[in-house]
């Protein structure tokens, strides 16, 4: 049997890039260890919050599924930051366990094009530093052109439990042992990282009169721009907001050195931004208290997650540390936390397209590639899938900047700074978050998406309709004046803005922070209009200024983002360059220059000199 | 790049001493070949040797010291050869024409320090602190360029940007995890009150700067008065030499005449100007309309009035011309009886001297010395922006700090703001270089004079 594209691994990452080759035509083959933990969620039953909500939105502009399977799923919806800009605003969902799998699953099985293996891949085949299929762990040889490896947290996968160590993936499922030594013998260099999870309480043993609720928003929302309902927002599924205690901090401390981290049981390297709660007890002494939330799992089953309080303590001193809590004091705990380690591979070592720089039509994404969370992965997994396909067909690879799209961010963070430990895509990794906005994300890539052939030409032309009437929406505000009569200046008294003195278009006057859109349909009929053609329409009037000069600043990077270096170019060859910039660049060989500006150790001396020998050596310099 | 370049390094026609240096890979060999003495290929780095420059026929050219500094523990991060002949512009054009016969090329304007740059050795501020060494007029302005060396500008900066960079994360965090209800939200008057702080810091390094510039070029201050009330006189009591025609004819200085003093370091640009009348002379009206036109780009304008007389038309002109400018009201020949009526004087600085006896003088001084905190400059650290460039940026950061503050009166979300506030770190970082951009280094390198 012979495949175009094998994905290796049945996460998030592996789903979305399954769907996305398959999707572009390409036979495509799925190997997971187990298909019942297809698109499984081990960790935190929620999807999106700051930057990664936005993630979501930008996979379904680009013709991705997590959005779609995430509003079949939803347990409890929230936009975050309405009180800030819309800029930073985001979706956060509480997603059902047992119905994202069960969804992801159906959809890929519904799939043509793609076909499911049970089994574990033990080996990478390659000739001539170019991928030819894999081996299973028992022997078989599947061919291949391209594999996209999305092996997430498993490859050389140990528990650990206080003192106790021992191999295994999450939820207990088995290790895949075999395919980081193949990586390694192919060259290339593996850290090792670390992350964890926190207990699962059962329901019915809290007592959530000691909780603070945390309910859904009274108002719809979906990820996926379809804008598909599935939830009721008057039975949402609440979280409960609780606190450690003193004598929770007094345990921890007590028994520190139980703990796998503290007990120097641990080699890799934690996410800073998700620290256990031993870490934040030990770095954050001063604080008396931490928050921590408990969050439903799922409707088929009463486990409840109890974020912030990940931990690597034995079983008996977490007994102690979860009934400590409020509310928790007669608590039953139906799955301990552990914390995870396991093998990634340097993303350095990857081309922005996220083909590995060694092996040729070999693809990395997710956590393999140094990054963590559901979002982070899928998005990985998508654009893998897309630029594998694209490379079968002989295309040029989807590349987005920094201005295009949190995942253009979040790729090239990846590719050009590396790691130190897992990273978590946040809103201030962005430069250009002001035009990254979880309202127009559809506006920046839908286009992409029909192009690559992910976008149906239904969706693609009620998409360009959308973007027509915004057009007209802008231009009728524009053109329609309002002037300072006696009706009109009480009309705006009565809204809570100052009087007119003279003329001014509607445009004008919806820039002022505290008139809104709707506001104007005492002037004219807005009801043509669709409520999402209105609010972008009055996000750029307001911050009009504002966006202008992102996109000028955007343009500036840009500059630099158009010089091309070769791939292959040797920097010994280039003379004067600081040592640390050249060793770097040695290491990472940027695709531009704009790439090679943004790695640490290269400096704008650097730069300069790099720039001059490439025009000197006359290499494409657009402008 | 790596070629090897010449140039004189210290100012031609200048000195005992001429330098000429030499950088590049093969600087050390070229200079052997024209360097009778000790074989400079096989000395060690750092040291420094007597001998000759001879020319091609073997002949002595000049006798000379010549310091071998083997990279990258030189200006430039390349081999370094100086070579300390003596001063006079014909020996060292010679000296330098024997190192141009073995190949060695002339440095274009700025090419050391471009090199120094470029191979990492100086950043961005130290770069252009030595276009000031280079220019330094005298001392005062040297040791602050010195300090700039060292980087205390950089250091300032960086100090600035800390504080931003403090508010910056502040602002993250709330974005990032809006969810967590025990981390403290930012609120507008935190921030107003850190924009505030960091406002009156960078206006307070611009003032300073301002005053620096003053004393690297010198405080113009400029003299004028009616004909004949002794402002020739003043000036050459402040000179101490006899500079300027002084007559009793009225209307003998008709040109502007140039002195330069110095007040404890602080050099003083005097400028004496015709006296100034309705006049018919054609000669001597060119002489007053040029004296009017400098009252405007004076730092300081000395009044002299004639104490034995009261206010004439041309008194009240000038006083009127110099209002509201840095000005002292100078009342000359107190050694006869006083005559003007000080209540129209309109409350402005004044100070009673007396050319024949001397009185008064030193009162002068000390007045134009407390005017421009030349004691306050003297004590202080040399924070300040030592050119054009750094001067604009800095108040770039400061109209950004102001774009801060207006977006957050226009209820602009803070998240928003947050990146009007980005823009003054990013500003403050070009000053020290942290950002990069083509333009700024090529404008940079061509600001600098030949052989540094």
């Amino acid at each position: 049997m012979e495949y175009n594209i094998i994905v290796v691994g049945g996460g998030h990452a592996g789903c979305e890039a399954a769907l996305a080759c398959a999707r572009m035509g390409q036979k495509t083959l799925l190997i997971t260890g187990n298909i019942s933990n297809i698109a499984d969620m081990p960790c935190n039953p929620s999807i999106g919050g700051p930057a990664k909500g936005i993630v979501v939105r930008e996979i379904d502009a680009l013709g991705g599924e997590m959005a779609k399977t995430t509003d079949k799923s939803l347990l409890q919806l929230k936009m975050l930051n309405t009180k800030k800009g819309s800029a930073v605003q985001a979706l956060r969902a509480q997603a059902d366990k047992v119905v994202y799998p069960r969804e992801m699953l159906k959809t890929l099985k519904n799939q043509e094009n793609l076909e499911i293996k049970e089994n574990l891949v033990g080996e990478l085949l390659t000739k001539e530093n170019r991928i030819i299929g894999v081996k299973l762990e028992d022997g078989i040889e599947i061919k291949s052109q391209v594999v996209i490896l999305t092996t997430g947290t498993y490859l050389k996968a140990m528990i650990l439990v206080g003192s106790n160590k021992h191999s295994n993936g999450p939820h207990g499922e088995k290790a895949s042992n075999y395919l980081s030594d193949s990586l390694r013998n192919l060259g290339f260099k593996l850290l090792r990282l670390k992350t964890g999870t926190p207990p699962r309480i059962a329901k019915n043993s809290i007592d959530f009169n000691k909780t603070k609720l945390e309910t859904g928003d009274n108002q719809y929302y979906a990820f996926s721009f379809d804008k598909h309902y599935y939830y009721d927002k008057d039975n949402q599924i609440p979280c409960h907001l609780i606190y450690t205690t003193e004598k929770t901090h007094e345990i921890i401390k007590n028994n520190l050195e139980q703990s796998s981290m503290y007990g120097g049981y641990v080699e890799g390297v934690g996410p800073r931004y998700c620290p256990s709660i031993e870490d934040k007890i030990v770095r954050f002494s001063d604080k008396e208290r931490h928050q921590l939330f408990l969050e439903p799992e799922s409707i088929y089953y009463d486990d409840m997650y109890l974020q912030g309080f990940s931990t690597s303590m034995p079983y008996e001193v977490q007994e102690q540390m979860v009934h400590s809590l409020p509310g928790l004091e007669n608590a039953v705990i139906k799955k301990y936390a552990y914390a995870i380690e396991y093998d990634a591979i340097d993303p350095r070592q990857l081309k922005q397209s996220l083909e590995t720089k060694l092996i040729e039509n070999l693809y990395t994404a997710g956590q393999i590639n140094g990054s963590s969370g559901y979002e982070e992965a899928a998005c990985q997994g998508l654009i893998a899938g897309i630029n594998a396909s694209l490379k079968l067909q002989g295309k040029e690879p989807l590349i987005l900047k920094r201005n295009e799209a949190y995942i253009g961010v979040l790729i090239d963070d990846l590719v050009t700074k590396g790691i130190k430990d897992p990273y978590r895509l946040l809103t201030s990794r962005a430069e250009y978050r002001l035009l990254l906005r979880n309202d127009n994300a559809d506006l920046r890539l839908r286009e992409y998406g029909y192009q690559i052939g992910l976008v149906s030409l239904n969706i693609y032309q009620n998409f360009l309709k959308k973007k027509e009437s915004i057009t007209a929406l802008i231009s009728l505000l524009k053109k329609t004046k309002i002037t300072p009569t006696l009706s009109t200046n009480d009309y705006l008294q009565s809204i809570g803005t100052t009087a007119l003195k003279e003329s001014i278009t509607l445009y004008e006057l919806v820039k002022r922070p505290e008139v809104t859109m709707m506001q104007l349909s005492h002037f004219i009929d807005l009801s043509s209009y669709e409520e999402e053609v209105r609010q972008q329409v009055e996000i750029e009037s307001k911050y009009e200024g504002y966006i202008k000069k992102a996109l000028r600043e955007a343009e500036k990077m840009l500059h630099l983002e158009k010089v091309k270096i070769p791939i292959d170019l040797d920097y010994d060859m280039v003379p004067n360059i600081a040592s640390e910039a050249r060793q770097k660049l040695n290491e990472i060989h940027p695709a531009t220059l704009g790439q090679a500006s943004r790695i640490s150790g290269v400096n704008p001396a650097d730069i300069t000199i790099l720039n001059i020998y490439l025009k000197k050596r006359g290499c494409s310099h657009d402008k | 790049m790596n070629d090897t370049i010449v140039a004189i390094s210290t100012a031609l026609g200048v000195g005992a001493i001429s330098i000429i240096r030499v950088s590049g890979n093969e600087a050390v060999e070229k200079v052997n070949q024209i360097f009778r003495g000790k074989n400079l290929n096989s000395v060690l780095s750092h040291t420094i040797h007597y001998g000759h420059i001879i020319d091609d026929q073997g002949n002595d050219v000049d006798e000379v010291l010549v310091s071998v500094m083997k990279a990258p523990k030189t200006f430039t991060c390349e081999d370094v050869v100086e070579i300390n002949c003596h001063g006079g512009i014909a020996a060292t054009q010679k000296v330098l024409e024997c190192v141009f016969n073995v190949g060695v090329r002339l440095a274009e304007p700025g090419e050391f320090s471009k090199r120094a740059f470029l191979n990492g050795r100086i950043d961005l501020t130290q770069a252009e602190a030595i276009i000031d060494i280079i220019n330094g007029k005298n001392e005062l302005a040297l040791k602050g360029a010195m300090q700039q060396l060292n980087g205390e500008l950089f250091a300032f900066i960086r100090t600035l940007r800390d504080k931003i960079s403090n508010l910056l994360v502040a602002i993250q965090v709330n974005i990032d995890y809006p969810e967590y209800e025990d981390i403290e939200v930012v609120t507008k008057n935190q921030v107003l009150e850190s924009v505030n702080e960091i406002k009156n810091k960078l206006i307070e390094l611009i003032q300073q700067s301002k005053n620096v510039k003053m004393i690297k070029d010198g405080i113009d201050v400029l003299i004028i008065g009616r004909p004949n009330v002794g402002k020739s006189s003043i000036l050459n009591k402040l000179l101490q030499e006899e500079k300027a025609i002084v007559t009793d004819i009225a209307g003998t200085t008709r040109d502007v005449v140039e002195g330069k003093m110095q007040i404890d370091g602080i050099q003083l640009n005097i400028l004496d100007t015709a006296g100034i009348r309705k006049t018919e002379d054609i000669v001597e009206n060119i002489g007053v309309n040029k004296a009017k036109s400098l009252i405007s780009p004076a730092d300081l304008i000395l009044c002299v009035l004639d104490g034995t007389k009261n206010l004439e038309e041309d008194d009240k002109d000038i006083l009127n011309l110099t209002k509201g400018k840095n000005s002292i009201i100078v009342i000359n020949k107190t050694d006869l009886p006083l005559q003007l009526d000080l209540s129209l004087l309109d409350n402005r600085k004044y100070i009673f001297v007396n050319t024949i006896e001397n009185n008064g003088l030193d009162l002068l001084k000390q007045e134009i010395k407390m005017m421009f905190n030349v004691d306050k400059i003297i004590g202080k650290d040399y924070n300040y922006f030592s050119n054009a460039r750094q001067l604009s940026l800095a108040k770039s950061a400061f109209d950004a700090l102001n774009d801060v503050e207006t977006a957050l009166s226009n209820d602009i979300p803070l998240d928003i703001v947050e990146l009007e506030i980005k823009k003054v770190w990013d500003t403050l970082g070009e000053i020290t270089g942290d950002v990069y951009t083509d333009e700024l280094i090529d404008k940079l390198f061509s600001q600098f004079c030949l052989g540094k």
